[in-house]
């Protein structure tokens, strides 16, 4: 396959997912005008993004980079509450720049903060970092509990709520886009040559140590736009919300969605969302049938339901449509094979 | 008298914190796992003291025997816990044991809040002796005293165990090289059990000393009292037996001056403070040993 060949392709598929996801957003629009999709139902709905935003931005770290980090509401709660102040002090009329002004200030203050913790806490290891991140994140909480302009214990209240639904829709759709150019770049490359084998990878010349703060840090950024979506979807926020029972949920999000795939956090950040709603009268065992699940999956599937397996739009439509052209024969369908028997093997 | 007041206070703390290091710190240094549910079998000893401690009564025996049923009862949980959920996971990565016992530490919390509902309950004083009276207007509490001599017992008990038993040289054999501790007839699979049974009857006691002091049980005190001990065991070098005891005593009183002197809401953030410290400039705590990276 030669280079144009290639670009070709890669412009086909961007055109089929952008095409995909505008006729969900004019699915989302035509139910919300024609009143299926009340109150209720749209704030299931962004809930789902922020989780997926989360859960996405966790697997960053965790699923490509291959570091377990616990502290992820940490970030969250620095976003939210930076993204709260300003636009509660600042004279700005409310709108969606106003809303996008919070966002972006929001995530550069939890990247300010990914990085602090990054520098020193990516020295260490595994079990050790998993460690000091719930440590930070726990610190991150306590502080903003006990300080006078985060309204300590009480919480901020009368945040005005900015977050509309399709906005949020948008932003979601950008930082996914994002997420998957950047993990198939020359830079995703190297954070995923990492989580394979540091050594190694450090042996070919890359830079680790950057590469590990950057991911780091542009998933705290990430988390702290959740936050920030967050505060202004609620209106009232409290620090004991971030605790590491959040930053709990969002790894098992990313676990069970599969780590290393983010079409597999997107699609448990749905799932666990929309569970928990549909299932209400077992709201008591809830919990408990997480923690089973997340046992259950460790032992028996441990890269979680899809693994590192990326569902692609262009690749099913491809295949659909094999039968007519013929084309479905070449790299594409060896490699999906070679996969399988390598899966079936381990 | 004040600050010798807040120092045997932060010894009691730190007794406790140091029972609940060594489970973490043996269970560590055997299978390199940080058992995240080992705060949960606190948790889970102060719920069967509770629910015995009637029963014992009523039968006119005497409640001190509750120790002793939460021992047991929580060294075949450990051993339980291990065979179900962290054996099967032996030799995957690492970051699927330690999701694993996280998933184990919220299946206790939640299972003991379904059947004891999420309210806290009171713990029975069945420690109701006299103080021992130093001087005028200087008593120390008869569990205080309790905690600490005990604690000590324990401690070179285990301390005798570990390096002069069969049992504990076996131990030792495994924490260093399992497959020549196989080699040499040792019955890993057993000493491994053996471990978590004494590390969580460790948590036992600890519970029953910790609760006698601070008389409420609740599903989640486990994850704050467990963190804390965890810190301790890391403070003193995760994997040692004796940097346990150091890191939970010097955990305990440093908690108890912070609360004194400086604030009583930023202790936790001292305390993570301390670990975050200690990692960043001696990543295996105080007694630990460097290990070089090996490719």
């Amino acid at each position: 396959m030669n280079s144009s060949q290639q670009k070709k392709q890669k412009i086909f598929s961007w055109a089929v997912n952008l095409g995909a996801v505008i006729l969900l957003y004019a699915v989302l629009l035509f139910l919300i005008g024609n009143g299926t999709l009340k109150r209720y139902e749209q704030g299931i709905l962004m809930t789902i993004c922020i989780n997926i935003i989360l859960a996405v931005s966790l697997n960053l770290t965790t699923g490509f980079l291959g570091q377990l980090a616990l502290g992820h509401a940490g970030f969250m709660s620095v976003g939210a509450y930076t993204a709260a102040l300003f636009s509660k002090s600042i004279p700005m009329a409310d709108g969606p720049l106003k809303f996008l002004a919070a966002l972006l200030l929001g995530g550069l203050m939890a990247a300010v903060f990914g990085i602090l913790i990054g520098v020193p806490a990516l020295r260490l290891k595994g079990d050790y970092l998993a460690i000091i991140t719930l440590g930070l994140g726990e610190i991150i909480r306590v502080v903003i509990e006990n300080l006078k302009f985060t309204g300590g214990a009480q919480g901020l209240r009368s945040i005005p709520k900015l977050a509309k639904l399709p906005m949020v829709f948008w932003i979601t759709v950008c930082i996914v886009a994002v997420l998957f150019a950047l993990i198939r770049s020359r830079h995703g490359r190297a954070i995923i040559a990492i989580r394979e084998d540091e050594i190694a990878a450090e042996a070919s010349g890359i830079h680790t140590t950057y590469y590990k703060i950057m991911a780091f840090t542009f998933a705290a950024f990430l988390a702290g736009i959740a936050g920030g979506i967050y505060a202004h979807y609620l209106g009232i926020l409290g620090a004991s919300t971030f605790d590491f029972n959040r930053s709990i949920e969002i790894v098992v999000i990313v676990v069970l969605g599969g780590m290393g795939s983010f079409t597999g956090s997107i699609l448990a950040a749905v799932v666990l969302t929309l569970l928990p709603e549909a299932l209400q009268r077992f709201s008591d065992y809830r919990m408990l049938l997480y923690s089973i699940a997340l046992i259950g999956m460790m032992i028996f599937k441990p890269s979680g339901l899809l693994g590192t397996y990326e569902f692609s739009l262009t690749r099913l439509l491809r295949r659909i449509a094999s039968p007519f052209t013929g084309r479905y024969s070449s790299g594409e369908g060896k490699r999906e094979k070679l996969r399988q028997t390598e899966e079936a093997k381990g | 008298m004040d600050l010798i007041k807040q120092l045997i206070n932060g010894i009691q703390v730190g007794s406790i914190y140091a029972l609940v290091a060594l489970g973490y710190t043996m269970v560590y240094g055997i299978v390199k796992l940080i058992n995240f549910a080992h705060g949960d079998f606190i948790m889970v000893g102060g719920y069967v003291a509770l629910t015995v401690i009637p029963v014992l009564v009523s039968a006119g025996l005497s409640p001190w025997l509750c120790i002793i049923v939460a021992i047991l009862f929580c060294a075949l949980l450990g051993m339980a816990t291990e065979r179900v959920a962290y054996k099967p996971l032996r030799g995957a990565p690492k970051i699927s044991v330690l999701i694993t016992a996280i998933g184990v530490s919220l299946f206790l919390q939640n299972l003991f809040m379904l059947i004891f509902s999420p309210n806290p309950k009171p713990f029975p004083n069945f420690l109701d002796y006299p103080p021992l009276a130093l001087g005028e207007n200087f008593q120390i509490s008869f569990v205080t005293l309790l905690t600490i001599l005990l604690s000590l017992i324990i401690m070179v008990g285990l301390q005798f165990f570990i390096q002069k038993t069969k049992m504990g040289k076996s131990m030792r054999a495994v924490s260093e090289d399992p497959g020549a501790a196989q080699l040499m007839g040792i019955n890993v699979n057993r000493t491994i059990s053996v471990t978590f049974a004494i590390g969580s009857g460790l948590a036992a006691v600890a519970s029953v000393l910790y609760c006698s002091a601070y008389p409420l049980v609740e599903p989640t005190m486990g994850s704050v009292l467990g963190l804390r001990a965890f810190i301790a065991a890391v403070f003193g070098g995760i994997g040692m037996i004796p940097g346990a005891m150091v890191g939970g005593l010097l955990m305990g009183v440093v908690e108890s001056l912070t609360k004194a002197y400086i604030s009583s809401q930023m202790s936790d953030a001292v305390v993570y403070g301390i670990l975050i410290l200690v990692l960043l400039v001696k990543p295996t705590g105080l007694f630990g040993k460097n290990v070089r990276e090996k490719v």
